[in-house]
């Protein structure tokens, strides 16, 4: 296993030295000129002699690659830049708003996890009944409606008709009730769908005959022995879902104004603030990528046979 | 004597399949609705009439009316003509730029190969919309802007697809046949290996372009893609949220139309997948 983790996390070396080369681009394919690309508004009016200078303090007179160079060292000591707007250190920035990404993103993935496992196994059990009808169905409008949509809906029920959760905002479990399930809600439709195909196929399993003609109750078969191994696929599910969730969650902060790096970020490319910009994108794909390491490490730890491979 | 052809088992399989169909009708519906939109729509989609501003449906509007008296349902109907647009054009784009890396890196092989798929790995490390988060954050917001970050989210999947099937079929004796008879490496990729990435490749773009649709709409919710006054269904809700709870139409009808319209594309592609790979 130690020797499996080492290969994985040496095998992300390149992806992140790419994920850093693509981040560092963003501030050359954006029109015109670098230095006013950083500088964001304040940069209107100055001289080109100023701009020249300031080009010059940046280091971006200086090639392309030793830039990069650069810019990956600044970034391996915690350096993202400068907020153009807050003149804020862009990691400072993107730490104070991370921890509410991460509860709403947290807690969406314990409401997708419950609701799609839930769903999933009562359509494989009930396979063909009325049941598995309704899960198929509410999966598939899962992976449809728009998460900003279905969270502006439950924040016109029971916000604004009902009144019994607050509207917008951050602070309380109360707050992040409707956010975590309007995001958990598109995860959860997956989950749903992989966990009904996978124990669909494990249930037609010759071990599960076995257990069934030693004459162990059908409970026990499904949950003990099945429900067991189907649950592989789902883990790796639930690890790619975790971007979807991340993803979901920059359109639902924007909708219920939750105070997480999502919003920030659509706020800076609004403002054109590109340091917090690249400096938001690199930290949250970098969080994306760690994540899905330990999910892949912990499928590897359930499932010898990945080990080997 | 009858002259007509057996109809293809995928097809019967399609057709049996009432979900799929269902989809599939409901996506004709749409692209009629889409080019009909000026004979179909009561009232110009960008028509103000301030006297008639924040109006219930009624008989006169159907869908009610927005902030500035405008028909919310003539902005539906011409809403589709954007979505279906920015859900094909990101999904045409992705899936041509996609399928020639894919050919390339799985037909030539070795360090092309593994160069093309490393940087397919870079793009598939971003969440999806972060990655066209990251692009509209570089070109800045806007339309095409948009349609160019939702088409690069899609490279990496169709290039993988395309890059599995060629490798797949790269030693088939049709192919080495071919390569025997003299035929040069362009034209054995475009006319023997490039039809067989085909079936996996459609179904993909099928199921993509619902994605498509929601990015888009997504980017457009967040003021980032499709700009005022064109209408558009993501544009629509974002300035539909602000005159909540009391004026709910302008967030019930341009929401269910993205449901529907995703919704409609997924069925018929999860129908196309199951009608070409029989053995789910």
């Amino acid at each position: 296993m130690l020797a499996y983790t080492a290969r994985r996390i040496l095998g992300l070396v390149p992806v992140l030295l790419g994920v850093a080369f693509l981040v560092f681009t963003m501030l050359w394919i954006s029109p015109g000129d670098p230095v006013v690309a950083l500088l964001g508004e304040s940069a209107q009016g100055i001289s080109s002699e100023a701009l020249a200078e300031l080009r010059q303090a940046y280091g971006l007179d200086r090639p392309f690659l030793v830039q990069f160079a650069s810019y990956l060292a600044d970034v391996v000591r915690g350096d993202l830049g400068v907020s153009v707007r807050s003149s804020q250190p862009v990691l400072t920035e993107v730490m104070s708003r991370f921890p509410a990404t991460l509860a709403l993103a947290g807690s969406a993935m314990l409401v997708a996890i419950v609701i799609g496992m839930v769903f999933g196994i009562l359509a494989a059990v009930y396979r063909g009944t009325i049941v598995d009808h309704v899960a198929v169905v509410v999966a598939l409008l899962g992976v449809s409606v728009p998460v900003f949509w279905s969270g502006l809906v439950l924040m016109l029920i029971f916000a604004l008709y009902l009144g019994w959760l607050p509207a917008s905002g951050f602070g309380s479990w109360r707050h992040l009730l409707m956010p975590a399930f309007a995001v958990g809600f598109s995860s959860a439709a997956f989950i749903a769908r992989i966990t009904r195909a996978s124990l669909i196929e494990a249930l037609r399993q010759d071990y599960v005959r076995t257990a069934r003609s030693k004459g162990l109750s059908p409970s026990v078969v499904r949950l003990k022995h099945a429900l067991r191994n189907a649950l592989l696929p789902v883990v790796t599910v639930v690890g790619l879902q975790f971007g979807g969730l991340l993803g979901g969650a920059v359109l639902t902060e924007t909708v219920f104004a939750w105070p997480g790096v999502g919003r920030m970020l659509v706020d800076a490319i609004r403002s054109r603030d590109m340091p917090l910009v690249q400096g938001s994108v690199l930290f949250v794909a970098v969080v994306f990528i760690v994540v899905n390491l330990v999910v892949d490490l912990s499928y590897a730890a359930l499932n010898p046979k990945v080990r080997y491979e | 004597m009858s002259d007509r052809r057996p109809v293809p088992p995928s097809l019967r399989r399609f057709w049996r399949n009432r979900a799929a169909v269902a989809g599939l009708v409901v996506v004709v519906v749409l692209v009629a609705v889409a080019v009909a939109a000026p004979l179909l729509a009561p009232y110009a989609p960008e028509a103000q009439n301030l006297r008639e501003r924040l109006r219930p449906p009624s008989g006169a509007h159907w869908f009610g009316t927005d902030e500035f008296g405008r028909d919310v349902l003539s902005r539906v109907l011409y809403g589709a003509r954007i979505s279906l647009l920015t859900g094909l054009v990101p999904v045409l784009s992705g899936l041509l730029v996609g399928t020639a890396i894919g050919l390339v890196a799985g037909y030539y092989g070795g360090r092309l190969d593994n160069l093309l798929m490393r940087v397919m790995d870079v793009l598939l490390a971003f969440p999806s919309l972060l990655l066209a988060l990251a692009v509209v954050g570089a070109l800045g917001p806007g339309l095409v802007n948009a349609v160019i970050a939702v088409a690069i989210v899609a490279v990496p999947g169709y290039a993988r697809l395309a890059r599995s099937v060629v490798i797949a079929t790269r030693e088939e004796e049709f192919v080495q046949a071919a390569r025997a008879l003299g035929a040069r490496d362009p034209r054995l990729l475009l006319k023997h290996v490039l039809p067989t990435t085909l079936g996996p490749l459609s179904v993909q773009a099928t199921l993509g372009i619902g994605f498509a649709i929601l990015s888009m709409a997504g980017l457009s919710f967040l003021g980032l893609g499709v700009q005022p006054p064109t209408a558009d269904w993501g544009e629509m809700l974002a300035r539909g949220r602000r005159f909540l709870p009391d004026s709910a139409w302008l967030l019930i009808f341009p929401g269910a139309a993205i449901s529907l319209t995703v919704l409609a594309f997924n069925l018929f592609g999860d129908g196309l997948r199951d009608a070409l790979d029989p053995r789910d």
